[in-house]
């Protein structure tokens, strides 16, 4: 195996992580983008069935039941997809997270002062 | 103090702020003026997003238009706040990682070519020229309806303004001013809605009122709720019901698909999550910037149903000489006008166009009940009401009988809405014009020092630019700006997808997508729009796809050109592939690959 670290240049890079001294092996890298798109694949999903299921295709179907005053297809079309567009955002921030930490490639900066002082000790 | 006093107050104090801002937060380098330094906090800027984004239509136009098209009016709704979730989920992360200026930037790198990078610039300054027009018309005439001032004046003053913080400041002061705009712009919007939604359902929450039951005269629940009133209300006057919508549902989800995808696409928007610090930032940050945007998307639809009602209520079988006083206000401005066709002295309002053609013509006359004579032909229809669909925003603090200071405040958040998106616009076009074209294609040998001169020399000159589309406004331009929407899906939005999440798609792939996606886009806009536009109907519509929803179908073309392309060709270069797997990953740390 050749060790080519691929570095990009940039002016506006991201600052440094605790991760960047390290080599992040190709498995890794691998196994962290599967699971991101497994991820996005799940979230993308209800983003599209509450948005152009419930609130375009199904409208006229959800309309004959009623949510607070409202006909379900509606509310989903003018209200609901959009709060659950925000829920998803958010869903997806936290989670992703958790991914990036179990396959070590998050850019969390968190670390580096624990980091650092363990390297002193 | 008078409410017109106390508008010159608001909006003098509210562009005091901005300036002093502009000041405060000059810039000293292209990393400042591109990106704000890179360090803005992420719910900063969420909320400067969300001001870059909400345009004058947002605040002014949109619960008019949704008010009077009801369930149709959801594709806005839909299609400018899910491209959020594309952006945070697919793009403005991987963007990030990639750390570099300009959207243009992503494309000619990733793909390896400068012809790929022109292209990118060409699509950007045709989609922000569009939208930006639009804005300093927007500008113009919120001056001049509330500081009675020509609507000339007002693009030059509000040219002033943008030309103080987007070109001393360049992206650090316009983040800044963006922050200020919101607070005023949603403040604004709120206060009104509040009030007329517990005038008419005793909730102050709009969102909640909206589904609640109307109040009667006592101040007691009717046992009716607001939309089944409406819709009764509607469907008796000859309307269809609020509820149910009249467009196909082929064209309701191309349009929305186009708005989402196209926002997701917009170069001002993107670039605004260049400015956090860093990846997982990219992702909140777009969360916030929802939040913030969904605050007033979620009210609109709420203060669209209430105005509605309201104004039925108020106009309908009411004697012109007892019609509350902001209706001959309004009347005075052009956005309402009556026409007696049966001379009863009583306002008839029903479906229909009431006036032919249907925006008024007035004389200087007045009729026998005081109301302004119209040149207008009366139509066959029954309807003696024109109603400007903009009048359901700005005319809502005097409907719900609110004090001048919230007139004169609605007027202050109408012009934050449209400046704030247009300097947003003016600063990606400066920055493709400075980075783009010159310091990465034409004089590689720029210093920094002479980059930022020419970022600011172009700033200038868009802001002039822009300026002179809004004094004189091409003939296309209202038409245009929902369709620089339906250009950045076709365009744009398909290059940097691909180019994050293929590493086989190469340069020819991607600019043959580009070229097929504007063109195509361009040319069936175009064609309806102003070749031929009698024939702007569903009979003659691609698939029943109207122009609004036809960058759905470019973007769908673009992607499959880019890929059968791609493959027929040289997959890109190593370093290339390695690039796609460095911004994948949200740790600066190499990746060990086995070449």
């Amino acid at each position: 195996m050749s060790e080519q670290h691929y570095h990009h240049q940039g002016e506006n890079l991201p600052p440094p992580s605790h991760h960047d001294q390290q080599v992040i092996t190709d498995a890794a890298a691998k196994g962290y983008w599967r699971a991101n798109l497994r991820l996005l694949a799940q979230l993308l999903t209800v983003w599209f069935v509450v948005s152009f299921g419930f609130g375009i295709l199904l409208a006229d179907w959800l309309d004959q039941f009623s949510f607070f005053g409202f006909k379900l297809g509606f509310w989903f079309a003018q209200q609901g997809a959009i709060y659950v567009f925000v829920a998803l955002i958010f869903i997806y921030a936290r989670r992703i997270v958790v991914i990036e930490r179990r396959f070590g490639v998050d850019d969390d900066d968190r670390d580096v002062d624990a980091a650092n002082d363990q390297g002193a000790s | 103090m008078t409410t017109q006093m106390l508008t010159y107050l608001f909006v003098g104090l509210s562009f005091a702020l901005y300036i002093g801002i502009a000041v405060w937060s000059r810039a000293g380098s292209t990393k400042d003026f591109y990106v704000a330094g890179g360090g803005v906090h992420p719910v900063v800027n969420g909320m400067a997003t969300a001001a870059d984004w909400m345009s004058a239509a947002s605040f002014i136009s949109m619960a008019g238009i949704i008010s009077f098209v009801g369930f149709d009016g959801s594709v806005y709704l839909l299609g400018w706040t899910g491209g959020y979730v594309l952006l945070a989920l697919l793009l403005a992360p991987y963007l990030r990682k990639f750390g570099r200026f300009t959207v243009p930037d992503f494309i000619g790198e990733r793909y390896y070519s400068k012809t790929a990078r022109i292209v990118a610039v060409v699509c950007l300054i045709f989609v922000s020229f569009t939208y930006v027009a639009g804005q300093m018309r927007g500008v113009g005439i919120v001056f001049s309806r509330f500081l009675e001032v020509e609507v000339n004046t007002g693009v030059v003053i509000g040219m002033a303004i943008v030309f103080m913080y987007a070109v001393l400041g360049g992206m650090k002061g316009i983040t800044y001013t963006q922050v200020a705009q919101y607070c005023v712009l949603i403040f604004a919007y709120m206060v009104p809605a509040i009030f007329i939604s517990l005038m008419i359902t005793g909730n102050p929450i709009p969102q909640l009122g909206f589904g609640a039951e109307v109040l009667d005269a006592k101040g007691l629940g009717s046992g009716v709720s607001v939309l089944e009133k409406l819709d009764g209300v509607l469907m008796d006057l000859g309307f269809g019901a609020y509820t149910q919508g009249s467009k196909s549902t082929i064209d309701m989800f191309a349009i929305t698909a186009a708005l989402m995808f196209g926002t997701a696409g917009l170069p001002h928007v993107l670039v605004r999550f260049f400015t956090v610090p860093k990846v997982s930032d990219a992702r909140l940050s777009a969360g916030y910037a929802l939040v913030f945007i969904a605050i007033l998307y979620t009210t609109a639809p709420a203060v669209a149903a209430f105005a509605r009602l309201n104004l039925v209520d108020t106009v309908q079988d009411t004697a012109y000489a007892d019609a509350p006083a902001w209706f001959g206000n309004w009347e005075k401005t052009g956005l309402i006008a009556w026409q007696d066709k049966n001379n009863d002295g009583v306002m008839q309002y029903s479906a229909g166009a009431a006036l032919s053609p249907t925006k008024p013509i007035f004389t200087d006359q007045k009729g026998i009940h005081g109301e302004r004579l119209l040149k207008n032909e009366p139509t066959a229809s029954a309807n003696e009401v024109y109603i400007d669909r903009d009048i359901m925003v700005l005319a809502n603090p005097e409907i719900a009988n609110l004090p001048g200071w919230v007139i004169a405040l609605v007027a202050a958040g109408g012009v934050a809405a449209a400046l704030s998106t247009a300097a947003g616009l003016l600063l990606v076009i400066s920055s493709s014009i400075s980075h783009d074209l010159l310091k990465q294609t034409l004089m590689p040998n720029i210093s920094d020092k002479q980059e930022l001169l020419f970022a600011r020399i172009a700033a200038a000159v868009a802001v002039c630019v822009a300026g002179l589309f809004g004094i004189y406004p091409p003939a296309f331009v209202a038409q245009v700006v929902a369709f620089a929407f339906g250009l950045a899906a076709a365009s744009l939005f398909p290059a940097i997808l691909l180019g994050i999440f293929s590493k086989r798609v190469n340069k020819e792939g991607a600019i043959t997508g580009m070229l097929v996606g504007l063109i195509f886009t361009f040319s069936y806009i175009a064609y309806f729009k102003f070749y031929a536009p009698e024939l702007n109907n569903s009979v003659n519509w691609l698939l029943g796809i109207s122009p609004e929803g036809i960058g759905f179908l470019g973007m769908l073309m673009n992607i499959a050109a880019a890929l059968v392309v791609s493959m027929m060709t040289a997959p890109p270069p190593t370093d290339v592939q390695d690039l796609v797997d460095d911004i994948r990953i949200p740790t600066g740390a190499g990746v060990a690959h086995e070449h």
